[in-house]
C-alpha cells in the first residue's frame, strides 16, 4: 500500500486525490491504540511495540486513554468479570473506532472454551470486532499482520456511508 | 520431624481423638484432623518450638461431590527455622461446610480464605471479610463444586457456546 507521501511529485509539487482518499490516508497512518491488555497476548502486543518490530513505524503508538484511541487491541482473556469494563471502555473511544481481537481467548474463549466458566465466549459477544488475529498466543507479525488489515479495511472506506452508519441502517429492516 | 512425631505431639496435647489418621500419601504427609479442634491443633503447631510452623504456604479446599457428600479444607504448613512442612486435612459436611478461620494466627490465610469460599462456598468461621475474591461480587453460586451449573447469561453476556458449523 502507497501513502500519498511516497509517490512521486512531478507536475511542480501538486497532488490531486479525493478527499475520502486523503481522510482515509490520514485514519490509516495513525492507527492509535488504546494501551491496555488481558493477559500474555499483551506480552506479544508490547512486543510489537517495542523496538524489535517497532509498530511506531505505521504510526500505532498506544494512548493512555480512550478517548484519544482509534483502535482496540483486546489483548487476551476476556473474563466475565473484566467484559463489563472493556465494553465501558468501547463505549468511551470516540468514532471512527476499531476493535482488533487479538488471540484465541478473545476471538472465540480458547481454552477455555468447555471448562471456562469465567469466560467470555469470543469479546464478539460483547462489542463489534473488525479484525481477527488468530495465535496462542499470536506472534508480534501475527499482530501486524492484523493492523495492515485494518489499514486496508480503513482504505477502502467511503465519507458517505461509514461503517458505524451503515450498521444502523442494516439494523432498519 | 517425621509425620509420626507430629501426631503423638498434637495428640498429646490436645488429645487422642483429634487425629482422625495420617495420609502417607500426601506431599507433605498429611494428618486428618476432626473439624472443631483445626484452631486449636494449628495454634499449637504454630507456637511449640519442635514444630514452629511459622508459615501458612497454602490453604485451599477440594469437593467430593454429592455422592461421597464431603468437603475438605487443606493446609500446608511450613517452618521456616526448621525447613519442615506438614500438611493438615479437614473433611466437612458438604451440606453446611463450615470452619474456623485461620486468620487469627496466618495473616496469609485472609485471601486464601477468601479464594475458598469464592469457588466452593465454605464457610470460615471468625474472618474478618469474608467475600468473593476472583469472581464478580454479584455472582451466582461457587464454580469449583461438583454439581455447579453454569447460569445461562451474566449481565446480559450469553454463556451458551455456539454449535459448531457442520459444514
Amino acid at each position: 500500500m502507497k501513502g500519498l507521501l511516497d509517490q512521486k511529485f512531478s507536475n511542480g509539487g501538486v497532488v490531486i486525490s479525493s478527499l475520502e482518499d486523503i481522510t482515509n490516508w490520514a485514519r490509516l497512518s495513525s492507527i492509535w491504540p488504546m494501551g491496555f491488555g488481558l493477559a500474555c497476548c499483551a506480552i506479544e502486543m508490547m512486543g510489537a511495540y517495542a523496538s524489535g518490530y517497532d509498530l511506531d513505524r505505521y504510526g500505532v503508538i498506544p494512548r493512555a486513554s480512550p478517548r484519544q484511541s482509534d483502535v482496540m487491541i483486546v489483548a487476551g482473556t476476556v473474563t466475565y468479570k473484566m467484559a463489563d469494563r472493556v465494553r465501558r471502555l468501547y463505549e468511551q473511544m470516540a468514532e471512527p473506532r476499531y476493535v482488533i481481537s487479538m488471540g484465541s481467548c478473545s476471538n472465540c474463549g480458547g481454552p477455555y472454551w468447555e471448562h471456562g466458566y469465567h469466560v467470555v465466549k469470543g469479546v464478539d459477544k460483547i462489542i463489534p470486532v473488525d479484525v481477527y488475529v488468530p495465535g496462542c498466543p499470536p506472534r508480534p507479525e501475527a499482530l501486524i499482520g492484523g493492523i495492515l488489515k485494518l489499514r486496508e479495511k480503513i482504505e477502502k472506506e467511503t465519507l458517505r456511508e461509514p461503517e458505524g452508519l451503515r450498521e444502523i441502517v442494516e439494523n432498519l429492516d | 520431624m517425621e509425620i509420626a512425631e507430629f501426631k503423638t505431639l498434637v495428640q498429646d496435647r490436645i488429645g487422642e481423638a483429634v487425629v482422625i489418621g495420617v495420609d502417607e500419601n500426601a506431599t507433605p504427609k498429611a494428618l486428618l484432623i476432626a473439624p472443631g479442634y483445626i484452631k486449636d491443633v494449628c495454634l499449637y503447631l504454630r507456637d511449640n518450638d519442635q514444630s514452629y510452623f511459622d508459615m501458612l504456604s497454602c490453604l485451599t479446599a477440594i469437593d467430593n461431590g454429592p455422592e461421597v457428600n464431603t468437603m475438605e479444607v487443606v493446609y500446608n504448613l511450613y517452618s521456616i527455622p526448621l525447613e519442615q512442612s506438614l500438611m493438615l486435612k479437614v473433611t466437612l459436611d458438604r451440606e453446611k461446610p463450615e470452619i474456623d478461620s485461620m486468620t487469627e494466627l496466618w495473616k496469609t490465610a485472609d485471601w486464601h480464605e477468601r479464594e475458598a469460599y469464592d469457588l466452593f462456598g465454605i464457610q470460615f468461621v471468625g474472618h474478618p471479610d469474608l467475600r468473593r475474591i476472583l469472581m464478580p461480587g454479584d455472582w451466582q453460586g461457587h464454580p469449583m463444586r461438583k454439581d455447579y451449573v453454569e447460569p445461562e447469561e451474566y449481565r446480559g453476556m450469553k454463556t451458551i457456546r455456539e454449535e459448531e458449523d457442520p459444514s
